[in-house]
């Protein structure tokens, strides 16, 4: 594939899908850049995870078009997300509860020994390696992960997404149910990705955070997007309205 | 990612004489089942129940029932059921039975008796076993039709198609090679159980070393050698403790003499030979093998348990979860023609009832066996268990006289009270 260097890592152009008439997005743009975060904002119900699902391979979209580095592309299934490079974190978390952490994280990608059989061990022993990274109290390796605690399952989700160094990064409430310790710890871990040139669309409800973690925010509303901004041009409450009221306080550009 | 489990060492040694052993709870409690279901019975018939005969027959009359069991467990682990396996059983059944009588001697011209006839006729029954098995699967995952109505539906249809293509006769009699596949007719002798035996030893084994090889190699923990070694024992003595009762069980003098005279020969005066080893038998100890390599190390089984443990989950890691449904649902059909192979080589004709309430059979063997109707968790030696608990139970209620409606109230309750079992410890081991 042709690398447009001035084109965007992530181009998603009026994207559309509605659930039985209901417009879950409604023509909706939005763009990434390597390196980048960008928020993705709104009340629930405001046709986040469903815009970022079509980015995933998770739905099939009405309308729209996707382009990666300039490229337009056809994401039919979360296999062909997976082969863009595309890594997500849902806000489900998407994990089989009767398999232990190793078995999620390699799930339909699975080391595989010589004679082609899957390789646990060697599963088991890369999980260890990231867990330790990720989340170095985490010890419980061969329990199916309903034996795990919400943040603990969080962490398998996160490590999932990492681990196969992917160049875009979905996050759908990653820190949903993280104590305050393991959310900071996640921040880092976003500036790391960051810092290695991987754009990251991340999904969160509180405007603090993406204040200090994203370049970028968009704001939807009812299936609509409200608006771009650039952080260093907003405030909280600029943000905070934006969702509320609808409105884009910068009142120019944007779609 | 807060206060987890704190232990930092990876070490197992929590005091408990099963948790060394890592005995699954589960097992015990199946086989300490089995074991009292059987001292029972033996003291009720005086003994009669744990004789070298009966445990041979019994195995041999299990055997049906515990091959398709092993193909329930992924369609009931991948949250499916296949209510069709008994009709067909029937149908594959009458396809084998069709070709070797008549259509291979009578269009093709194969004389009775030639060796290609018991091969075609056995691959012809894979085949359509396998392609009903991958059609009802497809309708099953590609046109979302529910698995409980597909084969509700497939019960009433494949039964009756064995009806139409037999005319509701009993066909018969079938291949003389053909018949070695059902049990008494085919076994390996004493001699060739003893070699199976120690190859399974040697198996067995070779494989717990070489998963204690790999798991140490990547630093976890292993547990104790005595313990390892007290498993090795234990194994190997199962192993050569159940070919030593199959190896005791005598060719009655009559039949001997019958084979020597079929040979031409006179037999020796007082010679005793051991039946050993059903050929039956060793098959289901091979499905049940590579089934259970299937079901543990394979992408193809790791999908069947991630598929039920969270559809959703296994759809966006990118598993195509239709395909799979069709794969599993044509193993099932391939497990069930090689059930009809077994089960009509044992009656020695296809009857036109053979394998009815036969998918209640695998289902309860199963579920007994401690597969979970809700999916995600099930396994291939629970159900061999469950299919000997079920078949144990039948035929020593027979032995003791128990009047036929009460075997089957007792069989019926069983089922259910097997289920609450396993509900109850679940629940006790903390909901896994
Ligand atoms: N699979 C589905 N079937 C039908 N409707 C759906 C489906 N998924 C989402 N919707 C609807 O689409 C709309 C957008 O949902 P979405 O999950 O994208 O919201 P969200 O912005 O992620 O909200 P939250 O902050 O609560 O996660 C909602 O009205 C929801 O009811
Ligand atoms: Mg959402």
């Amino acid at each position: 594939m042709a690398e447009h260097s001035n084109a965007p890592l992530v181009e998603m152009k009026n994207i559309s899908i509605s659930f039985g008439g209901i417009k879950a997005v409604d023509d909706v743009s939005v763009d990434l850049r390597p390196g980048e975060v960008v928020g993705l904002l709104g009340h629930n119900g405001a046709g986040k995870s469903t815009l970022i699902k079509v980015l995933s391979g998770a739905y099939a979209k009405d309308a729209g078009e996707i382009f990666i580095n300039g490229n337009k592309v056809d994401i039919k299934s979360p296999r062909d997300a997976r082969a863009n490079n595309i890594e997500t974190i849902y806000q489900t978390l998407a994990l089989a509860d009767n398999l232990d952490a190793a078995q999620n994280l390699f799930l339909g990608r699975e080391l595989m020994t010589p004679f082609g059989l899957v390789d646990d061990s060697a599963m088991e022993a890369e999980c260890r390696k990231i867990m330790g990274r990720l989340n170095p109290n985490f010890q419980k390796f061969n329990e199916p992960v309903s034996a795990l605690s919400g943040g603990q399952r969080q962490s398998v989700a996160i490590a999932r997404a990492v681990y196969f160094n992917a160049r875009i990064l979905i996050m759908d409430e990653p820190t949903a149910a993280l104590g305050p310790h393991e959310t900071q710890m996640v921040a880092d871990l976003i500036l790391q990705l960051k810092a290695q040139g991987i754009g990251i669309f991340l999904i969160d409800h509180d405007v603090h955070s993406v204040m200090e973690l994203c370049d970028r925010a968009s704001v939807m509303k009812n299936g609509k997007m409200v608006g771009t901004v650039k952080i260093a041009d907003v405030t909280d409450d600029d943000l905070l309205s934006m969702i509320i009221l609808g409105k884009n306080p910068m009142e120019k550009e944007d779609v | 990612m807060t206060d987890m489990t704190s232990a930092p060492v990876p070490q197992k040694d929590d005091g408990n004489l099963f948790h060394k052993l890592e005995l699954d709870m589960r097992l015990l409690g199946m086989i300490g089942a089995l074991f009292i279901l059987c001292i029972g019975f033996n003291w009720f018939t005086d003994g009669r129940f744990l004789t070298p005969r009966n445990i041979f027959n019994l195995t041999i009359q299990t055997v049906s029932v515990a091959i398709m069991a092993c193909g329930m467990v992924f369609v009931i682990v991948n949250r499916h059921i296949d209510l069709s396996v008994g009709a067909l059983l029937a149908t594959t059944s009458a396809v084998m039975a069709m070709m070797q009588t008549q259509i291979l001697p009578n269009s093709f011209g194969l004389g009775l008796g030639h060796p290609l006839i018991w091969v075609l006729a056995i691959l012809s029954g894979l085949l359509v076993g396998t392609l009903i098995g991958a059609f009802q699967g497809w309708m099953i995952g590609y046109l979302t039709i529910p698995a409980f109505i597909v084969t509700l539906g497939g019960f009433l249809v494949w039964r009756n198609v064995a009806w139409y293509l037999t005319s509701g006769q009993t066909i018969g009699p079938l291949d003389q090679t053909f018949l070695t596949f059902g049990g008494t007719n085919g076994t390996l002798g004493t001699s060739w159980s003893w070699v199976v035996a120690v190859i399974a030893s040697i198996g067995a084994v070779w494989a717990m070393w070489s998963s204690r090889r790999s798991k140490a190699g990547h630093g976890f923990p292993v547990k104790p050698v005595w313990a390892e070694l007290t498993l090795h024992g234990i194994i190997v003595a199962s192993i050569f403790g159940f070919i030593a009762v199959l190896n005791a069980y005598l060719i009655p003098e009559r039949r001997l003499e019958r084979m020597f005279e079929a040979r031409g020969e006179v037999m020796p005066e007082g010679l005793t030979v051991g039946y050993g080893l059903p050929i039956s038998v060793l098959i289901l100890i091979l499905v049940a093998l590579v089934l259970s390599v299937v079901a543990k190390r394979t992408r193809f089984g790791r999908y069947i348990f991630a598929t039920g443990g969270n559809p959703d989950a296994a759809e966006l890691s990118g598993i195509n979860t239709r395909l799979l449904t069709v794969k599993i649902f044509a193993l099932m059909g391939f497990l069930c023609a090689l059930s009809a192979v077994i089960a009509s080589a044992r009656l020695s004709n296809h009857t036109n009832d053979i394998g009815t309430l036969d998918e209640l059979r695998v289902i309860a063997a199963a579920v007994i066996g401690g597969t979970a109707l809700a999916g995600g968790f099930g396994t291939i030696y629970g159900a061999l268990i469950g299919a000997l608990i079920m078949q144990s139970l039948q035929s020593g209620m027979a032995m003791v006289g128990v009047d036929a409606p009460f075997q089957n109230i007792v069989v019926g309750a069983v089922l259910v009270l097997a289920v609450l079992i396993d509900i109850i410890y679940r629940k006790r081991v903390g909901a896994k």
